[in-house]
């Protein structure tokens, strides 16, 4: 789960990253700059290959390891007061991961399938739109697709945010968890680790949440 | 320190034996001493259902004093009950007040089959031990205690993580009823030591894989146990194990 | 039946060496044919089993818990003594001899007590060599403390959990080799009785606790580890489940019991608190180290400890034994502390306590701290703060576990304690080689009467379990065994497996048949009352006389009023009590008839016929300088056998701490 995990963790900062571009508030320009370069660079596809590898054996392990510690304790207590002795989003990472999966699939099918296939059935066939510096290439118009998906449609925003909200209480655990799984737990530098934990899920998931939130509220156009 | 009576509701496990299927009974027991430790309540209930003709309630206990770790109850949704750093055989009654209800279970694990009421069969740690947590050395074959300076500060690490009592709570407690901090501070406690180091790498493989094969669960780094851990065991135990493991299983030349 | 103690010839400091040097030995070939018992996993039992192990032989290991590792050695806290001299204050194997056997009171066996001083060395370094994490100083190198009034710095400790540290060291070792297939465990299984085969002990009858059936094993040899007797006091700090049964069922098949009635009362304990005490708790000897004790001038005082000026405070062991003070040895504190109290200056709700002090520790060591910063005018309560701190530091872990029993902060008020049992010098009588007088059949560690005559210096327990268990038995065990290579392995339908078994059987039918009304744990509280009151720490003969009488009634009243519930052939905790009971009411009476043949007082003993005219405890060499060796006759009547004492190298002084 650590490696996986830390994979999954630094793929955020460059999806955080660029999808924050929109915040430019250039209609789009940097935004589908780099999301062009992101959607046609070989390198960046190739990763794109081990990313899917990457979530998928982290579901895999995760399925495993619930499996194998749900019949390592096969009579439960009528009365456990967990709560006593650790957090719930530690001991809910099973539950959260679900969420952020079903939330993916719906996130996937709104950004990621039209990009990859085009128009499919009930995909809205996206508009291309000319880049700045490269004035002859067409791409696809992912800032107009964000705007398509959110922009009147509150009911998708409330499941992203739920979604980011997930995220968030899933990477408050799994951040510094990963350090642990990799034996890295140390007096000085532990402390150090949570801390920075605590600011990276911060940071990305405030900035996952304001995409949606500010396109609804035409914070940005 | 005032001192108090209570009577109390008490929801035990009934279980005859391993393979019988247990359940709940309920009990009271009248004007029971604040000083009482929670196991001196239990003997008072005991003593109770001898007079009656009723079978008394078997549970694990031996020195009394929370160092031998034969004591394992599950008290009103955690192991060793309300107190921290804290074994049942030291939690009193002060801790209860007049009409509380408890509820007494027995740790809850695969790999913890219940012999009988609130005892369970905990030879799975003895196996882990057997699977590599000592050092090899016949008697006789020591050289002398001080040839080998150890840095203090490994020392007291290593005798904080060879606290652990063995009662089995951090299984109990974990959501997952995994056994690492139990496992982790026995081979971090050696791998802490000089003398520790010619078989560390089929140490840490060994143990892993008998306490896999015992069922034990899988750690998620919930750290349910060291919060319920009665010698305060850290899980920074664990992390050391980790690392021990990825070494070993990254440079080991066999399959 | 004339006790020969087999103490090799020569100087002393030659003795092991030499026997050493001309016991015989066994041929790796055969040691696989020949099979031990060993019975109790302790300190000794798992030290070993694992050492034998290591040897070739075939072992067989049994314990009552459910794991070796919660044997009651773990519970001793302050640490183990040995020769090193590592601190270079003057130590060595003669001092650390000399100041066993005087400590001893001297009713010791000089041969045991200097074996034990030379081997004590080679403990440490095998422990270091297990992994056990013994204190250390910066530079790497192992610390010492004083323990227990001596004059060097000779005990190794790991915080407050030495007894812990050595044992799960011992356990390692022990399941390293039940992993080779060396020692086959038996754990939650009960020795009841051993199987004599043409005079010889050549296995043991078990039963399995969880399934209550019998089992039958046969050993070549059966060595008994399993502990002291202190629970026939019913309150003691002995772990719930510590027993005589197996010393006891051996003395029943012939071998003699030694010095039953030299019991340690150990000075420092939690009070008992109320009726419903199930079991006493020790803080460690160290605390004299600092603590002071006391009680109110006045008698019946109701003050709370801080209200009572200290002027107002009678400082009893710095005002009786002003070179020793508060550091004088265990039995003297412990009576002093019962004196003061029978006297009617005890504190707390029962009375029956005393005041251990730490103000003037903190205040000393606050100023100390205090000083170190230049910071000569702190204020009070800087100095308070500082000096709780490095008190903290060094009992901290006591400090939390007597809080968490009395709820009581220690640093606020002063702790209660009260003497309670903690460890029987007495046990069956072994000889050099620890061997019982049945062929065959061994006792070591506290199970055997032999190094530590009338009473036990502080961290010495640790050193001879361990002794016994990794350097002894191995040689020893090794004479005996050399002369069985032609025994083969008697099956276990031989009919005196079979006889031996039938009686065990009937005697659990008979407990559990009884159908009584009182429960077993009210007899064993009644024979603990009588024997803390009149076997206790006084003893006089009117009481010891009583003593018989009421054990004796209380005997017949047990085997025709128990109350045992569930069924023979199944997890059954209250008659495996039952039967514990059972023989420590027998070991009562014995205890009583020993203190009352012993008229003299010595070490743990006191009999108050036996003291000088300011009430200290007063020796008789002329008369008692012997261990008394008891052999259950069948009538059920004892008949006492004396080895006599000789001293080459330590001659017997009257103990003076004033």
């Amino acid at each position: 789960m650590g490696l996986t995990g830390f994979f999954l963790i630094t793929f955020l900062i460059v999806h955080c990253f660029i999808n924050s571009m929109i915040f430019f508030n250039d209609g789009g320009e940097t935004f589908n700059h780099w999301g062009h370069f992101m959607g046609s660079n070989l390198i960046v596809r190739t990763m794109e290959l081990g990313l899917f590898a990457f979530l998928i054996l982290h579901i895999v392990q995760g399925l495993i390891l619930w499996a194998q510690n749900k019949a390592a304790r096969p009579v439960r207590y009528a009365m456990n007061k967990a709560e006593k002795n650790s957090k719930w989003y530690s001991r809910s990472m099973g539950l959260l991961g679900t969420l952020i999966l079903l939330f993916l699939i719906l996130h996937l099918y709104h950004f990621w399938v039209p990009s990859r296939f085009g128009g499919m059935a009930n995909v809205q066939v996206l508009e291309t739109t000319t880049l700045g510096g490269y004035s002859n290439q067409e791409a696809h118009n992912l800032y107009l697709a964000m705007q398509q998906v959110f922009q009147n449609n509150l009911l998708v925003v409330i499941v992203y945010v739920l979604g980011v909200f997930s995220l968030f209480w899933h990477l408050l655990h799994g951040f510094q968890s990963a350090f642990q799984t990799f034996g890295i737990n140390h007096k000085r530098y532990t402390p150090i680790i949570k801390g920075i934990g605590v600011i990276y899920t911060t940071v990305i998931c405030l900035l996952f949440v304001l995409m949606p939130v500010s396109i609804y509220m035409n914070w940005i156009n | 320190m005032e001192h108090y009576h209570m009577n109390l509701t008490l929801k035990v496990w009934r279980q005859k034996n391993t393979k019988s299927k247990g359940n709940f009974d309920t009990y009271k027991v009248k004007d029971i001493s604040s000083e009482m430790s929670f196991l001196e309540m239990f003997d008072v209930l005991n003593e109770q259902l001898i007079k009656e003709g009723k079978l008394p309630i078997a549970f694990d206990h031996d020195c009394r004093e929370g160092i031998c770790g034969m004591c394992s109850m599950f008290i009103n949704g955690q192991p060793h009950g309300p107190w921290q750093q804290n074994t049942t055989c030291q939690l009193h009654m002060r801790a209860f007040k007049d009409g509380d209800t408890i509820v007494v279970e027995p740790w809850r694990s695969q790999a913890f089959p219940v012999v009988r009421d609130l005892m369970v069969d905990r030879s799975a740690f003895d196996r882990v031990i057997q699977a590599g947590g000592y050092i090899s050395v016949n008697t006789g074959n020591a050289v002398d205690a001080n040839a080998i300076p150890i840095d203090k500060k490994k020392a007291d690490e290593a005798f904080m993580a060879a606290a652990c009592i063995g009662c089995g709570a951090c299984v109990a407690a974990c959501p997952n009823g995994s056994a690492m901090l139990f496992v982790g501070a026995k081979i971090s406690q050696l791998s802490l030591l000089p003398q520790g180091d010619p078989e560390r790498e089929s140490r840490a493989l060994n143990m892993i894989t008998q306490m896999d094969k015992e069922g034990f669960g899988n750690c998620t780094n919930v750290y349910a146990c060291e919060a319920e851990c009665p010698k305060g065991i850290s899980v920074a135990n664990i992390a050391r194990m980790n690392k021990e493991y990825l070494h070993a299983g990254l440079g080991t030349e066999e399959n | 039946m004339v006790l020969d103690a087999k103490v090799p010839h020569g100087e002393m400091k030659d003795k092991w060496e030499d026997y050493k040097g001309h016991v015989k030995l066994v041929n790796p070939a055969n040691k696989r044919k020949l099979e031990v018992i060993v019975v109790g996993t302790g300190l000794a039992g798992a030290s070993a089993a694992a050492s034998l192990g290591e040897m070739g032989y075939k072992v067989k290991a049994f314990c009552f818990q459910d794991s070796p590792r919660r044997a009651h050695s773990i519970a001793a806290q302050g640490g183990i003594n040995a020769a090193k001299n590592y601190q270079n204050d003057g130590d060595s194997v003669f001092r650390l001899f000399y100041d066993t056997v005087k400590g001893g009171d001297y009713r010791s066996r000089e041969g045991n007590v200097h074996r034990l001083a030379e081997v004590s060395t080679s403990i440490i370094d095998q422990c270091v060599a297990q992994g056990v994490p013994f204190a250390r100083e910066y530079g790497g190198l192992l610390s010492n403390r004083s323990f227990g009034g001596t004059q060097v710095q000779r005990t190794f400790y790991a915080a407050g959990q030495t007894g812990q540290q050595l044992l799960l060291g011992a356990y390692s070792a022990l399941e390293r080799q039940v992993a080779l297939g060396n020692v086959k465990m038996h754990a939650r299984h009960e020795m009841l009785d051993v199987v004599m085969i043409d005079g010889n002990a050549r296995g043991i009858i078990a039963r399995d606790l969880v399934s209550g059936n019998l089992e039958r094993h046969f050993g070549h040899a059966v060595l008994l580890c399993s502990g002291g007797y202190g629970n026939v006091f019913y309150l003691s700090t002995n772990a719930m489940g510590s027993n005589v049964t197996a010393a006891w069922k051996a003395h029943k098949r012939g071998a003699y019991f030694g010095n039953p009635c030299f019991t340690q009362i150990h000075p420092t304990c939690i009070p008992v608190s109320g009726d419903h005490q199930s079991k006493l708790t020790l803080m460690s000897e160290s605390l004299r180290n600092d603590g002071r004790i006391w009680v109110p001038k006045q008698k019946g005082d109701t003050r709370i400890a801080s209200d009572i000026p200290e002027e107002e405070r009678d400082y009893y062991l710095e005002r009786r034994y002003p070179a020793f003070g508060n550091l004088v040895p265990r039995d003297v504190a412990s009576r002093a502390a019962k004196e003061r109290c029978d006297e009617g200056f005890g504190v707390g709700t029962t009375k029956m306590a005393v005041y251990l002090d730490f103000k003037d520790a903190i205040i000393r060591y606050g100023k100390i701290e205090a000083g170190k910063t230049g910071n000569e005018a702190a204020e009070d309560k800087n100095i308070w703060e500082l000096g709780q701190k490095v008190v903290e530091e060094k009992y901290g872990n006591l400090f939390k576990m007597y809080e968490k029993i009395t709820g009581e902060d220690p640093y606020k008020l002063p702790m209660r304690i009260y003497p309670a049992v903690h460890y029987t010098m007495g046990g069956l009588w072994v000889n050099y080689e620890l061997q019982t007088t049945i062929p065959g059949l061994y006792a070591l560690g506290e199970a055997n009467f032999s190094d530590h005559g009338a009473n036990r210096l502080g961290a010495s327990a640790l050193m001879q379990g361990l002794a016994d268990g990794y350097f002894v038995i191995p040689y020893t065990l090794g004479n005996y065994l050399a002369d069985e290579i032609r025994t083969n392995a008697i099956p276990t339908d031989h009919p005196a497996f079979a006889e031996t078994e039938k009686a065990v059987s009937e005697r659990i039918n008979t407990l559990i048949n009884i159908n009584g009304k009182q429960t077993v744990e009210s007899f064993h509280k009644r024979l603990g009352k009588i024997m803390w009151d009149k076997c206790g720490m006084a003893r006089n003969e009117a009481g010891l006389q009583s003593a018989i009488e009421e054990i004796r009634k209380l005997k017949k009243e047990f085997w025709s009023d128990v109350k045992i519930p569930g069924e023979v052939n199944e997890y059954n905790s209250e008659l495996d009590k039952a039967g514990r009971v059972a023989d420590f009411i027998e070991l009562g009476e014995l205890m009583c008839l020993d203190a009352l043949d012993r008229n003299e007082s010595c070490g743990g003993h006191f009999r108050e016929e036996s003291q000088t005219e300011d009430g200290e405890a007063r020796r008789d060499d002329e008369n008692y300088s012997y261990v008394a060796a008891w052999e259950l006759k069948p009538d059920g009547n004892w008949d006492l056998h004396k080895e006599e004492l000789s001293f080459e190298i330590v001659k017997p002084t009257q103990r003076s701490y004033k």
